[in-house]
């Protein structure tokens, strides 16, 4: 049983109760119609990318925050699938980038990184690190001539005379920070990275001295990337890369 | 007085090994007669059962564990974590020295069915015999002509990674007795045709349960815990109950729902990520419509699951934090009110994975992002950034403390340090 007077004094209350919560759930709708129920979704890939863009930039420009995470827009796309496809075999070594490319299907990858090789935006001034003249010097030695003494082929016998890669497979070396060249160096070395067949720039990087990991990377982030940086068509490969220099599942340079 | 408390239990274990010895151990080994093995023999080379057994094969998923990454399918080497220590997947092609080349029909009924390897061994039940006995042994059979169809692989089995005691499997007699009971599926001829196919495969080929309920201390599933959900030994992921009915993990599910989750890899109600969403991508996109209604119609019968007394409901005092961060990080995609959009993103309002007893689905997904499956129904994903290097443990544990507190979601907070218990990217 229900006392009359109990009831009364509870009254009051649960009426403003009640007005309140109708009163917040009014306010609620009409900050829902404010900002939209369901938000407008652009049935785009720059909308789909959102894992990747998140670090790589808008477009894969690159990171404004961390200079070791790399550009993706413009490289080849011949390159940017065997890499993701290298992030999904382990072949090449990032949890984050495992993990993240894990659910992709061939198809679906190969749209990705198309869509990246075609973004076509500027390069962005990056830091340059302070390194001797002489340092300087190695590095552009080692990358326009190579080392012969120990058996280091040219970067731009392979990247590309302009060091903005070659299509379908080469990428370029130009507009990359010195963290990030560096580490992909070391990672050649130490079989973090991987590629198909005879693992070229994994005996490369083994040839090279530490001083000159160093003196290639700071070399390359100094230089003022040129105003055309698309790759070089295939064509322009003109000499044969040596036998051990032969990279690809995807398909080029086999 | 704690001596012989003691003493009783090493008595009730030595009583339970015995019998179990006695049960399994010196159970005489299955085997068809002559003209039974012949005609297994002879049936093997039918395109139509090798079609039917590779059906089979995708929804049991086999490949999953059997396939190391970047490995050959089927030839094994993948490594399974168990609190235990790891067991690698064995080499299941049809070479004749490293995988099952020389294994009869018999050879394989008796692992799948009875959990026994060739020499009669016991198998660890990290290969899911507890579902896969209640396979039938016309489906069997299809597996395993289509696995003998395979282009053999000659690559030997990797070491067990067990700790003792463990690794001395004569354990496992006692384990078995406990936990382990063979028997092929029985129909209930008081359901449906339906019902009873999506019960075969739930309970049986797509051993649905090996994942979702809680393991005891001794890796073992008590009978009535079926189905109920359980944060998965090792992978540190929490796979939900499955009941739609009130207060189950998937209350509010249609069968419809239940399907497109497992189709496309999304539906209305919420998308597969982490370990669901492998699944999906190499198995149950693969499945036919029927068979998905059939998992869907079985799945609504689950019964209702008893709701805990509701705790005084309390807000954790980061909410208005997490609230800024939701508007600024989130809102985008999921909505300011938390419902997503349909066939894109999830809803996190009424969302199982965001309201999980332990909260690791929500701080998982916030640290790593990452794509849906891409599968036929949904070959181009939407994604979600990973936080994991832009958010520190306290504002992950804001922004999920606050998704589990907002809208109509009522679960409890989480703490900063289980954020950063769980920040290492699984790979495998």
């Amino acid at each position: 049983m229900i006392r009359l007077d109990s009831l009364r004094q509870r009254l009051p209350g649960q009426v403003l109760r009640v007005a309140l919560a109708l009163f917040a759930f009014g306010a609620c709708g009409a900050a829902v119609a404010q900002t939209g129920a369901a938000p407008a979704v652009p049935d785009t890939m720059q909308q789909r990318v959102a894992a990747c863009t998140s670090c790589h930039g808008a477009h894969g420009e690159g990171s404004p925050d961390s200079v070791a995470i790399p550009r993706l827009a413009g490289k080849p796309a011949g390159y940017l699938i065997q890499q993701l496809e290298y992030f999904q075999t382990g072949q090449r070594r990032h949890a984050p980038m495992e993990y993240v490319v894990r659910q992709l299907s061939p198809a679906y990858l190969r749209d990705i990184a198309e869509y990246f090789a075609k973004q076509d935006v500027p390069y962005r001034k990056l830091p340059v690190p302070a390194v001797s003249v002489e340092t300087l010097r190695r590095g552009e030695q080692l990358v326009m001539r190579g080392d012969s003494t120990r058996g280091v082929p040219s970067c731009v016998s392979c990247h590309g005379g302009k060091l903005t890669g070659v299509e379908p497979m080469m990428p370029g070396l130009m507009g990359l920070s010195y963290d990030y060249l560096s580490t992909q160096l070391v990672s050649w070395r130490t079989r973090q990275r991987a590629a198909e067949g005879p693992y070229c720039m994994g005996v490369v990087a083994n040839r090279m001295r530490e001083s000159d990991i160093t003196a290639v990377s700071a070399w390359l982030a100094s230089r003022e990337p040129p105003a055309d940086m698309h790759p070089e068509p295939a064509s322009a490969q003109t000499e044969p890369l040596p036998g051990w220099c032969v990279m690809g599942k995807s398909g080029a340079g086999q | 007085m704690k001596w012989w408390r003691r003493g009783g239990w090493v008595l009730a274990l030595l009583v339970i090994v015995v019998l179990g010895w006695h049960y399994f151990g010196r159970a005489g080994q299955s085997a068809s007669a002559p003209a039974q093995r012949e005609a297994d023999a002879a049936a093997l080379h039918d395109p139509a059962l090798i079609a039917r057994g590779e059906y089979l094969a995708t929804v049991g998923d086999c490949a999953a564990c059997h396939t190391a990454r970047d490995g050959q399918r089927y030839a094994g080497g993948r490594s399974l974590g168990t609190p235990f220590g790891d067991v690698p997947a064995p080499n299941i092609t049809p070479d004749p020295e490293t995988g099952i080349g020389a294994w009869s029909f018999d050879d394989f009924w008796r692992a799948l069915h009875e959990g026994k390897g060739r020499q009669g061994e016991l198998l660890y039940p990290v290969f899911s015999y507890t579902s896969f006995t209640k396979v039938t042994r016309d489906d069997a059979l299809a597996i395993f002509a289509y696995l003998k169809s395979l282009p053999p692989v000659q690559r030997p089995d990797t070491e067990l990674g067990l700790d003792f005691p463990y690794n001395v499997r004569s354990s496992l007699v006692a384990w078995r007795a406990l936990y382990f009971k063979p028997g092929v599926f029985q129909p209930d001829p008081a359901q449906s045709e339906q019902w009873n196919r999506g019960a075969y495969l739930v309970q049986g080929l797509g051993h649905c349960n090996e994942c979702h309920t809680t393991r005891d201390s001794l890796g073992g599933i008590a009978p009535d815990r079926h189905l109920t959900g359980g944060q998965i030994p090792q992978l540190d992921w929490y796979a939900p109950d499955l009941s739609t009915q009130p207060g189950g993990g998937l209350a509010g599910w249609s069968a419809q729902d239940i399907v497109d989750l497992l189709k496309t890899g999304q539906s209305a109600k919420g998308t597969a990520f982490g370990p669901m969403a492998d699944v999906v991508r190499l198995s149950t996109q693969h499945m036919t419509d029927a068979d998905l209604q059939a998992v869907a119609v079985y799945l609504q019968s689950l019964p209702p699951r008893a709701q805990p007394a509701p705790a005084p409901f309390k807000r954790a005092t980061s909410h208005e934090q997490g609230g800024k961060l939701y508007a600024q990080r989130c809102a985008d995609c999921h909505g300011a009110d938390g419902r997503g959009v349909a066939g894109v993103y999830p809803p996190l309002d009424g969302n199982t994975s965001v309201t999980e007893p332990t909260g690791i689905n929500a701080i998982r997904s916030v640290l790593l992002g990452g794509f849906a499956p891409a599968t036929i129904g949904n070959p181009q994903p939407y994604s979600m950034p990973p936080f994991a290097q832009q958010l520190s443990d306290a504002d992950v544990a804001a922004v999920v403390g606050y998704i589990r507190q907002s809208w109509s979601n009522q679960a409890s907070a989480v703490q900063p340090a289980q954020v950063g218990q769980y920040r290492h990217t699984p790979i495998d």
